[in-house]
């Protein structure tokens, strides 16, 4: 089953407390952050910290992605240098704007990994859309190369690129976020929404966690490990769905050793769509497919 | 002499007496009585109309007639903000009275400048549930002849009854009280809720003193405190400062790393099959325990699961649940903010009780045995669940047993929640450092790293396992803690014994030594 990403948690590279305790505030992916989060005075202690922390950290089930600084700055080349070498499951790339900026960083991937005989496919690449160049390019990075693996709006960045003010309801970024989720869904990986940057306003966050859901995204970057659940709660179906897309599997996996494509549950019609979500829905809930 | 937990107990302390060696945590109850003497109540006669109020604190102590060697006690419901017991040990040091013994309910940070009068020999011996601040630590290191008693709440009036503390001289500090003594902390500028500790100690002391500084019209209601039982009243301008006394609201923690300890435990509880209509409940007030309310009001509210009754120290988040309908009752032996005063003097539901009624051993089903679940802090514990809430990682004594063990022994579902390390301290450690709740009384232990089921509940862990909670073997989960946080030196302590841990039915679980100075 495909790794589940509904909540993606940024750690502060240079945040040892963090670091050590990522794995367990139970985020399905993590984001070990050497870009901005960390100042430029620090940039090498933190990737000393991330580097360590990857040696010897046990993060249990969570992805572990790291955010490497853009290859333009004077870190970036290190960055790749020092964490490749120690597999971590991604690595995401800033500032992404077009299918250079893509190539340049596979190039440099995979010859480093040719140096520790790294397989190319071994770790996934995620970008981040942040600037309204990267937005216009977007569907044409997105197909680039099998290892993308995941596409995040950078919201905050954005916004500032665009010269507007970042609002609650996020309707400045309204269309970019539309196109990054139909990219993504276009190329079959995975979209992750912005952070929601007031950790005191739960239910602020429940209700842009439900618009990014109904937007596509896969899930939502978080900066706190208090907004872990709300998201999560948002992304996982409720018992009700759980049994609705049960029903409609059973029949289907029924109907198709029938012959029969198109059948009606409930006196609803179901066809190979609604097959589909319904799958997605068991896939959230960890439901077997076979046992069905 | 080694107890049951292979703690190295000595048969007999100078100023203690014999000490009887700890044998497990329900095995000197099996018996259904108990062979120690019980004290009776004293005999006391005042004539009709005599009067009671003083006009300061000392003249109410020079009519009770203070001698050297007496046991004066106090309450620790005024927590951080308490004024009168330090004021009284002054008064009393000021008449020349010596050897005092100090039996006070706890001991905190308000109670600093007792190390004056415990290095004049004013006080020479402690019996108390906890010690914090200063005084921990210089206890800690030695500037006592004779070792403190540390014993739970519920120990505390076994040791009472028994006349194990026999107390000479009681002095309540209430928030508000009448002429004749009748007294209570749950309304007035200095109000603190219950007084449930202090019920005790008015009864069986000689002579009690009631010190106010809201004296009302007769008759002060609710009668936490007994106006049979009052010997003097004195109005005073402060019995405390009212903002450490009870803060507003007490507040669920914000911390990331308590709340996802909180969950954990909430799932714990709602797996475990305890969580159901007609459950009771009691968790502490700080921290993790606390924040597992925040957790199980939901599940409850989700689930539309009502419960039976709170206890304990009680927060306003318990008085919310109470007044949601949540909780039918809260029994309240001690309260921690402002909200639950009014609360207790308001709802008929919400019922003051005694520590005799709340925790006490020898009696024949104090709350705590009715008690279905309960979550519990920790200083460390150890790969046998043993749990110490008293000395902190360089052996201090910074903490308290209070009703620890006491709800620990009764509870159906003992849950202990705590960080796996602190700083750079591991908390899951082979062996505790001082141990006050024997693990045998403790469940499960939760921590952010993963959920760990004591053995002796085989049923309970395959339960837990079998809902994809991440249950782990203890051992397993003090490894992983060590490799990352390194062993620490071991503490060095000298042979002289500082304090004496006692379990809920007076036998000795542990006992603390003295610091060696660090040169």
């Amino acid at each position: 089953m495909k790794q589940k990403r509904r909540t993606m948690l940024y750690i502060p590279g240079n945040n040892p407390a963090m670091l050590i305790h990522g794995g367990t505030y139970g985020a399905d992916s993590l984001l070990l952050d050497l870009e901005d989060s960390v100042a430029l005075e620090q940039k090498d202690s933190a990737r000393i910290l991330v580097k360590n922390v990857l040696k010897n950290i046990n993060f249990y089930d969570a992805e572990v992605c790291v955010r490497i600084n853009h290859l333009d700055t004077p870190f970036g080349m290190e960055d790749l240098k020092e964490i490749i070498p120690l597999k971590p499951d991604a690595i995401r790339y800033p500032k992404t704007e077009t299918i250079e900026d893509l190539k340049r960083l596979v190039t440099v991937m995979e010859e480093i990994e040719d140096q520790h005989e790294i397989s190319h496919d071994e770790i996934k690449i995620h970008i981040m859309i942040e600037t309204a160049l990267g937005v216009q390019n977007v569907f044409e990075i997105a197909k680039l190369c099998h290892r993308l693996d995941a596409i995040t709006i950078g919201g905050q960045d954005l916004t500032a690129d665009m010269n507007i003010k970042s609002t609650k309801d996020g309707s400045g970024i309204d269309l970019a976020r539309k196109m990054i989720v139909m990219a993504a869904k276009a190329n079959k990986i995975d979209a992750i929404d912005t952070v929601f940057v007031d950790i005191d306003d739960e239910e602020g966050l429940r209700k842009e966690t439900e618009k990014s859901k109904n937007l596509g995204f896969t899930g939502k970057a978080v900066i706190n490990p208090r907004q872990i659940d709300i998201v999560h709660e948002v992304y996982t179906p409720t018992e009700q769905e759980i049994r609705k897309a049960y029903k409609i599997y059973k029949e289907f996996k029924k109907k198709r050793t029938e012959g029969i494509g198109v059948f009606a549950v409930d006196g609803k019609m179901v066809d190979a769509p609604v097959v589909a979500r319904a799958k997605y829905t068991l896939e959230l809930a960890h439901i077997n497919l076979q046992e069905i | 002499m080694k107890n049951s937990l292979n703690r190295n107990i000595p048969e007999f302390i100078n100023g203690i007496g014999k000490i009887a060696p700890f044998t497990g945590a329900w095995n000197k109850l099996k018996k259904g009585w108990m062979d120690e003497i019980t004290i009776s109540p004293p005999n006391k006669a005042k004539l009709p109309h005599q009067k009671k109020l003083t006009e300061t604190l000392k003249e109410a102590i020079i009519k009770t007639s203070p001698k050297n060697g007496m046991t004066v006690s106090f309450h620790h419901h005024l927590r951080n903000g308490d004024f009168i017991l330090v004021e009284a040990i002054k008064t009393l040091a000021g008449l020349g009275i010596k050897n005092i013994t100090l039996a006070s309910s706890s001991l905190n940070n308000s109670h600093s400048e007792l190390i004056k009068y415990i290095k004049d020999g004013t006080i020479t011996k402690i019996w108390t549930s906890g010690i914090r601040g200063e005084l921990g630590k210089a206890i800690s290191k030695g500037i006592m002849e004779n070792p403190v008693v540390i014993h739970s709440h519920g120990g505390r009036v076994r040791a009472i009854h028994t006349g194990k503390i026999s107390i000479d001289l009681c002095i309540i500090a209430a928030s508000a009280a009448d002429e004749e003594g009748n007294a209570t902390g749950a309304v007035g500028k200095s109000a603190f809720g219950s007084l449930g500790y202090a019920r005790i100690d008015s009864r069986y002391s000689k002579q009690v003193i009631v010190v106010t500084d809201n004296l009302v019209e007769f008759p002060c209601f609710p009668l936490s405190i007994q106006q049979n039982f009052v010997d003097y009243v004195v109005k005073v301008d402060s019995i405390g400062d009212p903002t450490k006394i009870a803060s507003g609201t007490t507040r669920i923690t914000k911390s990331p790393m308590d709340l996802r300890i909180a969950k954990l435990a909430a799932d714990v509880i709602e797996k475990s099959g305890y969580f159901k209509n007609g459950f009771s409940f009691q968790v502490g007030a700080g921290g993790a325990s606390l924040a597992v309310a925040k957790f199980i009001r939901e599940k409850m509210l989700r689930k539309e699961i009502k419960g039976s009754f709170l206890l304990g120290g009680v927060t306003s988040y318990g008085v919310d649940m109470l007044n949601e309908g949540l909780f039918k009752t809260i029994f309240d032996v001690q309260s921690f903010d402002a909200q639950v005063s009014s609360s207790l003097y308001n709802n008929k539901n919400h019922i003051e009780i005694s520590a005799s009624l709340y925790a006490n051993p020898y009696n024949c089903g104090c709350m705590t045995n009715k008690l279905d679940i309960v979550v519990l802090g920790a200083l460390e514990v150890d790969i046998d669940f043993n749990v110490n809430v008293l000395t902190g990682s360089q052996g201090y004594l910074r903490g308290a047993s209070g009703g620890h063990c006491d709800t620990a022994s009764g509870a159906e579902l003992t849950v202990v929640v705590c960080p796996s390390f602190r700083g750079r301290i591991s908390t899951i450690n082979k062996r505790v450092d001082t141990i006050v709740t024997p693990g045998e009384s403790v469940d499960v232990i939760v921590t952010e790293r993963g959920i760990c089921v004591n053995p002796i509940n085989v049923e309970l862990e395959q339960e837990l396992i079998k809902t994809g909670l991440n249950v782990r073997k203890i051992e397993d989960l003090q490894k992983e803690v060590e490799e990352i946080v390194g062993t620490p030196k071991p503490i060095e302590k000298t042979d002289k014994i500082v304090a004496l841990i006692e379990y809920r039915d007076g036998t000795a679980i542990d006992v603390v030594r003295q610091l060696k100075a660090i040169e």
